[in-house]
């Protein structure tokens, strides 16, 4: 795909659980469209639907009704396998709770997207390249020394690092963070969203999931999603 | 690659794995000791039946026999597939031991000893004469007095480790051996005139084949002697079957055939001949076929065995079962993640499949190297349960069974390795399968964790 052409929409999102019997309607007809190189910020109260709109985003989750196009191409018209692809090379996530695998090291948690995206026969050939660019990224985000530990021995930040790390591994078009922040405290938080702005500013488009607006505010465009539709900031 | 590294960790750092690894190396070390035991007697009772009859049979159940049998050796010898064979006289017989009034019934089979030898493992059987079977019915206390072999378990006791107590020289006693002779047509040879032919024979030695029933009923004359006894001589002798061996390269069902061929033939040249009715009722048998009835019966105890333990290996895929449900349960986290990057369904069931195989994998290693240890030294184990606690696996004063076998079947041994992977494979089968069918979002949202 032709980075230059890139552009995340979603149309007409609508998107409902049920809670026992009881249907909750989180999203009502949400539009959100993202430019390449945005840094974007989505707000609003707990509950509101923030992160359900990220997931459908990212294709981890799918919309009841509406169109998320990725580049022009509805995401519902992905194969299994093109789903796949697109969650390995496409998108990057950052969760809130960091999820990194406890058995494996701050490095190799930085280098799994690249393998599971190869075989047994094409790790190996790109092992080096691999290790090599997750050691970079250590390094860029001041954990170079962290490369062998464990996650449990990080704390909540440097975790946090690791997990923008391995989301920018594959060198995604999009990162998606869920309430980056939302586990750190003050200090750490804006460390992370100072990593952000560096990203951004280097050309990475962003999306933020936060209920924070103060921690909103480093973003380039903030959008409100309230009563499950999108309002302009 | 994610999948190899990720499954070794976890079996390396998950203590619950042990639990599997455990069940896995208990069953497989279980199955490895049983089948090994149970495999080893029952090949160790074909063998010895083998032995005991050579590798084909040409006869008749009937008690008269078959006449013609001499031309029909000859024929046989002339054969390029035959090594040996052997004319053999089997029969029922009253023994009475000289000198008392007390009498059983046992069978008799009459043999040339060094005939016999060539085409069955008779000689080995001996005691006194194993080096010089021509001489089996010398007793050598007096050779000029016609001899007899009895069966070991008829003359002989073992003790509790199942050992015979031989002596120097088979002791010097007389069996007074009774025998109904009967016609070509069946009756009773001697009707109106005492019904027995009765002659005395000498313990000259004695036969332990290994096969319980031959050694506690079996007495073994000379040939001809046994034949005068059962009625089978006179101008047309008769005989009750012919044991043949092959030459080493023939298989066992061609040479049989060979045989059932010439017999056929046989049976059309002597059509016209007074007694060819009685041939027949000849009929060629394989050692299988002959001993059916009792190799059957412990194949039978084998399969049976074979059958409990399957449901060893039932009790293996629920252990792993439950294990694998508990630890993949504990790294739904984990499953999540790899899908939100990218892993497919069926990358984490390859996943989880793969961490079961090396459970199985590490658990048959584990079971097979204990349970051929075990076997090692399983006659030294079951002697000291003996001399301490007096408890014995077989008793050897009933059972013919001298060491416990220990020989491991590398054959077997890999069935029961493929067995216990493939178990671990079928019990993390349905909760690898159940983990991949979730999305990433119900497992990684906050209020899953």
């Amino acid at each position: 795909m032709n980075k230059d052409e890139f552009i995340l929409k979603a149309e007409a999102i609508y998107k409902s659980y049920l809670m026992g019997v009881t249907e909750v309607k989180v999203l009502e007809g949400v539009d959100f469209s993202v430019d390449k190189g945005e840094f974007v910020a989505i707000v609003g109260a707990s509950g509101s639907g923030k992160s359900t709109l990220l997931h459908i985003l990212g294709a981890l989750d799918k919309p009841d009704k509406g169109v998320v196009a990725f580049a022009g191409r509805d995401l519902s018209r992905y194969s299994g396998g093109e789903l796949n692809r697109f969650r390995n090379k496409m998108v990057g996530f950052v969760f809130q709770f960091y999820h990194l695998l406890d058995e494996l090291s701050v490095l190799e948690n930085v280098y799994l997207p690249t393998m599971v995206s190869r075989g047994v026969f094409g790790w190996l050939e790109c092992r080096g390249r691999a290790r090599r660019r997750a050691r970079e990224l250590l390094e860029q985000l001041g954990l170079a020394e962290r490369a062998n530990h464990k996650p449990y021995q990080l704390s909540g930040g440097e975790r946090q690092r690791v997990a923008i790390g391995r989301a920018l591994m594959n060198e995604p078009n999009i990162l998606l963070a869920d309430e980056p922040t939302g586990n750190l405290d003050s200090a750490t938080g804006n460390g992370i969203l100072e990593v952000f702005e560096k990203l951004n500013r280097a050309g990475q488009t962003i999306v933020m999931v936060s209920h924070n607006e103060r921690v909103a505010q480093r973003a380039g465009r903030i959008v409100i999603l309230a009563d499950g539709k999108i309002r302009r900031a | 690659m994610y999948k190899i590294v990720l499954a070794v960790r976890y079996l390396v750092r998950r203590p619950i794995t042990y639990f599997a690894v455990l069940a896995v190396a208990l069953c497989v070390f279980i199955v490895v000791v049983v089948m090994t035991v149970m495999t080893g007697l029952v090949t160790e009772f074909k063998q010895k039946n083998h032995k005991f009859v050579g590798d084909c049979v040409v006869g008749t159940e009937s008690l008269v026999g078959f006449a013609y049998y001499e031309d029909f050796m000859k024929e046989l010898l002339a054969e390029d597939v035959i090594e040996g064979v052997s004319a053999v006289i089997k029969s029922y017989a009253l023994v009475s031991p000289v000198g008392t009034e007390r009498n059983i019934g046992v069978e008799i089979m009459g043999i040339d000893p060094v005939d016999q030898t060539k085409v069955t493992g008779f000689g080995e059987t001996l005691y006194h004469h194993e080096g010089d079977v021509s001489r089996a019915f010398e007793p050598v206390y007096e050779p000029n007095l016609g001899g007899c072999v009895i069966g070991i378990d008829l003359v002989l006791s073992r003790d509790s480790k199942g050992r015979y107590s031989y002596d120097s020289g088979p002791a010097g006693i007389g069996l007074a051996i009774s025998c109904f002779p009967l016609t070509a047509k069946g009756a009773l040879a001697k009707a109106g005139a005492g019904l027995v032919n009765t002659k005395t024979f000498y313990y000259s030695d004695n036969s332990h084949s290994g096969l319980a029933r031959v050694d506690s009923s079996m007495i073994y004359l000379p040939f001809e002697e046994a034949q005068l006894l059962c009625g089978m001589g006179g101008s047309v002798k008769r005989a009750s079957a012919i044991h043949i061996k092959f030459k080493p390269d023939v298989k066992l069902k061609a040479g049989c055939e060979r045989v059932a061929s010439l017999l056929s033939s046989y049976k059309q040249k002597k059509a016209g001949e007074a007694q060819a009715v009685l041939l027949e009722k000849v009929s060629v048998q394989s050692w299988k076929e002959y001993r059916r009835t009792f190799i059957a019966a412990m194949e039978k105890e084998q399969t049976m065995m074979t059958a409990m333990f399957a449901l060893v290996g039932i009790t293996t895929v629920f252990i792993v079962f439950v294990v694998f449900y508990m630890i993949i349960s504990h790294k739904s986290k984990d499953i999540g993640i790899l899908k939100s990057i990218g892993a497919s369904n069926a990358n984490i069931i390859q996943l989880f499949l793969f961490f079961a195989f090396l459970v199985g994998l590490l658990g048959s290693a584990i079971g097979v190297l204990g349970g051929w240890r075990f076997l090692v030294h399983i006659n030294g184990i079951e002697d000291w349960f003996f001399e301490h606690f007096k408890f014995q696996l077989w008793d050897r004063t009933i059972y013919a069974i001298g060491d416990i076998p220990n020989a491991v079947d590398l054959k077997v041994l890999v069935i029961i390795i493929l067995s216990a992977i493939g178990a671990s494979l079928a019990g993390a089968l349905l909760p690898s399968w159940q983990a991949a069918k979730r999305e990433p979002v119900e497992i990684l949202q906050v209020s899953q964790l």
